[in-house]
């Protein structure tokens, strides 16, 4: 193992994948010349050229739809947006065209085609800069979410999505790029579609992914110097969805409580809870309850941001909450 | 040196004056502002410095009762149409007393009082909103004209092409203004289109297009004032390039690669602010001790915002869910 940022673990599993299939290439705003407005694809440009590492003009919607256009006609693209924020101009193409042409085509044609950027709140960056579309996008039959942010998961799954035959919706973490993690010197992958579980524990479980996983982390390190031990399980893919772990994990615990930073109203954490209920009723002892961002924009000022994102302490309240403890 | 050379220069010593001390004030602003950057201000923080011949040339030329709207580089602009150096500031900090109650930050100042639209953080998202703002002038029947600002990169989204069409069909009362200022993050306009002459864009729409010299506010105020002139006489829009550059990178973070110091150098031999002030000083309008003055009372004007806004409440912990609906009772999920 050798520590890696994870930017740099999202680099070395797009130059991996382009050495190996040169169907692949990476487009999207400053991507090669600014060497990435993130710098996750820096030196690319120099390896791979400008066939096949293309800036693009800001044009969001047209660039999306050359992707999937050139996904359809054999290409495996991968399309950067400098952050999700600024997908939502491209969701035409993804909702209307990525995600559909298979089953409009009936078979015939498919769209491996991977969109990738940041997502979440980063700081103060005000209300348009700081979204989370994990719920919107996998509410979408025909195309799959994964939301990570710690190198090695980054690395592995992002390697399974430039490989997958469907359309992925892949996001990253602007604040959490320059942080390290253990990576392998040799290749792996990690299959889509399944939770990894970051700690063990038996008396609650903590359900949440991205840059909450930490937040949740540190809610169960304080949780424990109290004699609780909580499983936190990092989804990683949002859809499909790995409910077996998630189910397998509350038979131990009894008790769930999901963390995410985007808005409560039909998010992740709302159809988790409707799969447990219905499928894992009788094991439970309390209700799940959910550690939300606020449902309002995010503000500028920093107590406002602060207002607005889940935090270790609203963790552990939820936590006390579900196993019926004083405060 | 103070010579007689008032005759040939067009406009009035007033309006020098003013044009002079809007772009002080803007220069002087951002780069004091600058210094708080990391301690009070936080976020992206675009720059404005070098482009506020721009900002002067339009605010003389048009009513402060048109409407304006541009994207997330909107210090200047703010400033340049009376929003309070103490207003902006406060925002920059994220306080109460900031044009946008410290919800907006750097790029989205707002003022109704002012007719300032806004602040944009999405990239061309303002242009079709200032074709929809003139489509309001025009249905209630003013005289008023929207200018809509935008950057050489956002001169390529899509929304652009739609709104023009739509503006000339419906012969909207709306200035589009793209800044050019060369570059949008690290991508010059060379590298982002075949038609590198942005004011072409206008004449597939057969709109008056006209690209202009942004380094000095006469010929942006000329420019301007004939748009102007065109969209109250109800012909419709007129699209205008305005040739212009900016001193820094694009943000704060951005250390600017993609261009050379010397190109850098040579727009800077350029600056407005010096070339109006070299004209006021020739023309004797004012000496180099008034001159002087006027530099120490627009500093002060901003060290005393950057104490009030140091000194500002940040908006109570209550104005989380405040002014997300119209409705003061709106039932939010708590949980
Ligand atoms: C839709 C969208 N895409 C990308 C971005 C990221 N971004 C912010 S500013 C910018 C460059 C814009 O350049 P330009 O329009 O020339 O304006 P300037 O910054 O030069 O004033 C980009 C790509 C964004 N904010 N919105
Ligand atoms: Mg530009």
């Amino acid at each position: 193992m050798r520590l890696i940022t994870l930017r740099d673990a999202l680099r070395e599993a797009m130059t991996e994948e382009m050495r190996r299939d040169p169907r692949v290439f990476l487009m999207g705003e400053e991507v090669a010349e600014y060497n990435g407005a993130y710098k996750v694809s820096k030196g690319m440009l120099a390896e791979f050229g400008s066939q096949r590492v293309i800036d693009t003009p800001i044009t969001e919607l047209g660039f999306a739809g050359i992707g999937v256009g050139a996904a359809m006609n054999g290409l495996r693209p991968i399309i950067e947006f400098m952050t999700w924020n600024f997908s939502i101009l491209a969701w035409d193409q993804i909702i209307n065209s990525a995600a559909k042409v298979r089953s409009m085509s009936g078979g015939q044609f498919g769209c491996p085609i991977v969109f990738r950027g940041p997502s979440g709140v980063a700081g103060q960056l005000g209300a348009q800069h700081s979204q989370s579309f994990e719920s919107w996008l996998a509410n979408t039959p025909g195309i799959k979410v994964i939301s990570t942010a710690t190198p090695y998961d980054a690395k592995g799954l992002l390697k399974s999505a430039i490989r997958d035959e469907n359309p992925i919706m892949f996001m990253e973490s602007e604040v959490e790029y320059g942080v390290e993690g253990d990576v392998p010197e040799e290749e792996y992958l990690i299959p889509i579609g399944k939770a990894d579980v970051k700690r063990q524990g038996t008396d609650v479980t903590l359900v949440t992914f991205n840059k909450m996983v930490k937040v949740a982390l540190s809610a169960a390190k304080t949780l424990a110097e109290e004699g609780i031990e909580a499983e936190v399980i990092d989804l990683r893919t949002i859809r499909p969805m790995d409910y077996d772990t998630l189910i397998e994990s509350v038979k131990k615990t009894n008790r769930m409580v999901v963390v995410e930073e985007s808005w409560p109203f039909a998010s992740v954490a709302t159809e988790i809870t409707y799969q447990i209920q219905r499928r894992a009723f009788d094991y439970m002892d309390a209700p799940v309850i959910r550690v939300m961002g606020a449902d309002t924009s995010v503000s500028y000022a920093p107590n406002l941001v602060s207002a607005f994102l889940p935090n270790p302490t609203r963790i552990i309240k939820a936590v006390k909450e579900v196993m019926y403890l004083k405060k | 040196m103070a010579k007689k050379k008032t005759t040939t220069l067009p406009y009035s010593r007033e309006q020098y004056l003013s044009w002079y001390e809007s772009m002080l004030l803007q220069r002087r602003f951002e780069e004091q502002a600058g210094t708080q950057f990391g301690k009070g201000i936080r976020g992206f923080f675009h720059v404005y410095i070098g482009q506020e011949a721009v900002s002067a040339g339009i605010c003389s030329a048009t009513r402060l009762t048109d409407p304006i709207i541009t994207a997330y580089r909107d210090h200047g602009l703010a400033l340049a149409r009376g929003m309070s150096a103490n207003e902006c500031m406060a925002e920059l900090f994220g306080k109460a007393t900031g044009c946008s109650k410290g919800k907006g930050g750097s790029m989205h100042f707002f003022s109704k009082e002012h007719y300032f639209f806004g602040g944009h953080g999405i990239v061309g998202a303002q242009i079709p909103m200032g074709a929809g703002i003139a489509f309001a002038e025009k249905y209630k029947g003013t005289d008023n004209l929207c200018i809509c600002m935008f950057g050489d990169g956002a001169a390529r989204q899509g929304a652009l092409y739609e709104t023009f069409n739509m503006a000339m069909l419906w012969k909207l009362p709306v200035i589009f203004i793209c800044e050019n200022n060369q570059y949008a993050m690290g991508t010059s306009v060379e590298r982002t289109s075949n038609v590198t002459d942005l004011a072409k864009i206008g004449l597939a729409f057969e709109m008056p297009s006209e690209s202009v010299d942004g380094m000095n506010p006469e010929s942006v105020h000329e420019a301007v004032s004939r748009a102007a002139e065109h969209c109250r006489a109800g012909k419709g829009p007129v699209f205008l390039e305005i040739e212009t550059y900016r001193y820094r990178g694009h943000s704060v973070s951005d250390p600017g690669l993609y261009r050379t110091k010397e190109e850098v150098a040579a727009y800077r031999q350029k600056d407005p602010l010096n070339a109006i002030k070299n004209k006021i000083v020739e023309a004797a309008w004012l000496t180099e001790a008034e001159i002087e003055t006027l530099d120490d009372r627009i500093m002060q004007t901003i060290k005393d915002s950057i104490h009030f806004a140091e000194e500002s409440p940040f908006p109570d912990d209550t104005e989380l869910y405040h002014d997300t609906y119209a409705e003061a009772d709106y039932p939010f999920l708590m949980e």
